[in-house]
């Protein structure tokens, strides 16, 4: 394989990047207004990772109890632990009524209510049943339905493209260069905008939810050009992660009424959060299944709780929880109409991402000022919608929301803007990662690599934080950096080169990581999902604000002078308890 | 947890290097509980990591890695290998789709003749404010039909298909009951248009293959069946 000129080159009005709820939808967006949209993405777009979302999309329909968008609001609100940005959080709960009524006139397979209606079931820190569901599969089916539309639509996709850099200067986002990764080649999207949609960061840690795909992708390139980050610190652990898969049993088995329990038989949650009991939030339940392991409480004393269904009963588990059976049943051979099943808490949504404002434009900084042309909607974002903690069933909301914004920002942009030239060499940062990866001397393999960051990432930054630990991770992660700079890939060919892909998501990794440890560190406080024992209570006087980090030459440059968008008057910042 | 010593066959293929695809042999120490795709990934982590497959979320949703193991299409990361208890293991990519390197197959074709098909509402009366409204009766008409993942193990399993490759196969006539049946849809002359076809439905001969290879354990044979009563009712 030989480094290579420019022989591909496509000139399109925008490129998405990330085939998801967020990327189709803002795709879907642009088609329906006959604009010229390319979508690259490095799996077949329904191979992508909101098909996993299992339990619902939010939207107070008030379908089957009382419900309003600002109550909505307030959940989503107290949920973040008041680091979420109000002005967002209120366009959201406003525009989710319309997002899910344009899903249902798409055709998504929505379950039923008697009267005919969409379908809404309970979820952890919402206080009336506000999750529209089909089964337990409502990502997958919207996934779907998106792609079909799509194809309605006739939006043209580049499946198995994996990008490699983002061409950016002087504050303009000018295209991408990606590599085909099913014929091997280089080749470089001209565009007027871009927007990233590449999703969530979970794999930096070993016990995850997540995808293989989910390699931070979009922050690995912000970072790499000059670019910050926003609240990296901010990691959800998901309370129901199948004991040692990380795999995810829905919340949804939750809102039908599934207990969780400790050794001794007990539902726990009844110390910690006495009135929503195990529809607390996920950051809550997540540390209080941690301290009944940590006080040898789990099951036998292990590193597990137990999740039980069976009084639920196996028709009601059939029909509405279908998805969680048969998990538990293939992965761990536990019937959960029988048996209880055992669970862990598992890395499961990235609450940082790329800064962006309202209009998903990518922020250069936390003044607000904007690099033009470039966009970022969905998980990979950071807008920020979900604050220091999301509630269950905004994030498939959030996608298809910001991604439906995202993609009228764009038309938008694109009727009033020409292309702007390209870099002069634009595929020189792309040729240089491939070929450092292919012809290096070096003798390190990426898997053992990442085996190493994600097992102390676990350990180390995981639902329970402290200053020793962290200072210990900074040591491991600048080690990892150093030699993944002398990591060899065995594949030299150019066709499906897996093993070329695979290292250099872990670059992504190891680059935002960094970004994520020095974050935590930072924040000398507990709020939401970042749980310091060191630090354990919230402190609204010095860190009720945003982090935002850039990479630097001599390590993370961090800034904490962007603020938190509050309406004093009507969601002032209170104590949090369910 | 124990580990075992495991010998299996994969068959091969780097189209720059070799002109046919040719079985490896390896051996390896695993978790007595891996899956298929545990195993595909310590070979290609740790042993020899030009080894090329699909895979990406490990939870059989995605549809990703579905390949064959000893004769059977299964999806990789759900499939324990001690379902194939005593017998050597023997992975091979899905038949009836062009090999691009190893395991991972060209599925532009499959996803092609869903496009045919016309995947999405087709819609003659006006949208409703809200929700168009549907009986969980009517819901239940598509409910297992929706559970499809796309992952092509049906139709790579279908002897019509292997016969004539330009025959529309399982999972996309699949998708047609699922639209055609769906209470709301308006298009059903349109799709049954489209697979009353030489190419299209009556090429199944019910031979059962596809929900036998389906991991989602859809009774796809019985949804083509009715579409086939559709089709007939129709045209009387």
């Amino acid at each position: 394989m030989k480094v290579e000129e420019a022989k591909y080159y496509h000139q399109v009005d925008t490129v998405v990047v990330g085939a998801g709820l967020a990327g189709l939808r803002a795709a879907l967006e642009l088609a329906r207004n006959n604009q010229a949209v390319g979508v690259i993405t490095k799996v077949y777009p329904t191979r992508s990772h909101s098909g996993g979302a299992q339990g619902g999309i939010a939207a107070s329909l008030a379908n089957v109890a009382e419900d309003s968008p600002e109550l909505h609001m307030f959940d989503t609100v107290k949920g973040s632990d008041y680091l979420g940005d109000q002005d967002v959080i209120e366009l959201f709960v406003n525009e989710a009524i319309k997002t899910i009524y344009e899903f249902e006139h798409m055709g998504v397979p929505f379950s039923r209510t008697e009267d005919g209606k969409i379908n809404q079931r309970p979820f952890g820190g919402h206080s009336s049943p506000r999750a529209c569901f089909s089964a337990d599969i409502t990502g997958h089916v919207l996934l779907h339905t998106l792609y079909e539309q799509c194809l309605k639509y006739n939006v043209h996709f580049f499946n198995e493209y994996q990008v490699f850099s983002l061409l950016i200067k002087d504050d303009i986002s000018r295209g991408v260069v990606a590599w085909d990764i099913r014929n091997g080649g280089l080749h470089i999207f001209h565009s007027k905008t871009v927007l990233l949609a590449t999703g969530g960061y979970g794999r930096a840690f070993k016990i995850t939810s997540n995808s293989f795909a989910n390699s931070g992708d979009s922050l690995g390139l912000i970072l790499e050009n000059k670019l910050p980050l926003e609240d990296m610190e901010f990691v959800q652990f998901h309370p129901t992660g199948l004991y040692k898969h990380g795999i995810l049993l829905s919340e949804a088995a939750r809102g039908e009424g599934a207990y969780i329990t400790n050794d001794k038989g007990e539902r726990f949650m009844k110390n910690y959060a006495p009135e929503k009991m195990e529809l607390a939030p996920r950051d809550v339940v997540s540390r209080a299944e941690q301290t009944e392991i940590n006080n040898g409480r789990g099951i036998n004393g292990q590193e597990y709780v137990y999740l039980d269904l069976r009084h639920l009963g196996a028709k009601k588990i059939m029909e509405r929880l279908p998805q969680v059976q048969e998990l538990a049943l293939k992965y761990i051979k536990t019937d959960c109409t029988l048996e209880p099943v055992p669970i862990q808490p598992t890395a499961h949504y990235s609450m940082g991402g790329v800064p962006a404002n309202i209009k998903t434009e990518v922020l250069k900084n936390g003044n607000g000022d904007i690099i033009k042309g470039l966009y970022t909607a969905g998980e990979a974002s950071c807008l920020s919608l979900h604050g220091a903690n999301r509630l269950g069933t905004n994030s498939l909301q959030g996608a298809a929301t910001f991604g439906r914004i995202a993609g009228k920002s764009m038309s938008e942009f694109v009727k009033s803007n020409a292309y702007e030239s390209l870099p002069s060499n634009p595929l020189e940062v792309a040729n240089g990662k491939i070929s450092s990866l292919v012809e290096g001397s070096g003798k390190e393999k990426h898997a053992s690599l990442r085996e190493e960051l994600q097992k102390n990432m676990t350990k180390f930054l995981g639902v329970f934080r402290n200053e020793k630990d962290m200072l210990t991770m900074k040591q491991k992660i600048k080690e990892l950096q150093d030699r993944y700079k002398k990591v060899i890939i065995d594949d030299k060919g150019k066709i499906y080169n897996l093993d070329l892909i695979e290292a250099f998501e872990l670059g992504n990794l190891l680059v935002f990581s960094e970004v994520l440890i020095e974050g935590s560190l930072a924040r000398k406080e507990s709020r939401g999902a970042h749980y310091r024992t060191d630090f354990p209570e919230r402190d609204d006087e010095n860190w009720l604000k945003h982090t935002m980090a850039w990479k630097t030459e001599t390590g993370v440059k961090l800034d904490h002078s962007k603020k938190v968008i509050i309406y004093w008057d009507r969601y002032p910042p209170q104590e949090r308890k369910y | 947890m124990a580990k075992q010593k495991i010998k299996l066959k994969i068959l091969r293929y780097t189209p720059e290097k070799q002109k046919k695809p040719y079985w490896s042999t390896y051996q390896l120490e695993v978790d007595q509980d891996s899956t298929v795709l545990d195993v595909l990934n310590e070979i290609h982590w740790n042993i020899d990591g030009s080894l090329s497959y699909r895979r990406s979320c490990r939870s059989a949703i995605c549809g990703s890695c579905a390949l064959k193991v000893n004769g059977q299409n299964i999806l990789a990361c759900e499939t324990p290998i001690h379902k194939f208890k005593g017998k050597k293991l023997k992975i091979e990519p899905l038949p009836g789709f062009p090999i691009i390197k190893d395991l991972v197959v060209d599925m532009d074709n499959f996803f092609e003749k869903l496009r045919q098909i016309k995947p999405f509402l087709i819609l003659k009366k006006p949208l409703p404010d809200k929700e168009f409204t549907q009986s969980p009766e009517q819901f239940s008409e598509i409910r297992e039909s929706i559970l499809c993942i796309l992952c092509g193990a049906c139709t790579s399993s279908c002897p019509s298909l292997w016969s004539n490759k330009d025959y529309l196969g399982p999972a996309s006539l699949l998708k047609a009951y699922r639209f055609i049946f769906d209470s709301r849809d308006d298009g059903a002359m349109e799709r049954i248009d489209m697979i009353n076809d030489r190419n299209g439905i009556w090429r199944c001969h019910t031979i059962f293959n596809c929900m036998e290879a389906c991991p989602k354990n859809i009774n796809i044979t019985e949804y083509i069946s009715k579409l086939k009563v559709k089709i007939v009712e129709n045209s009387i």
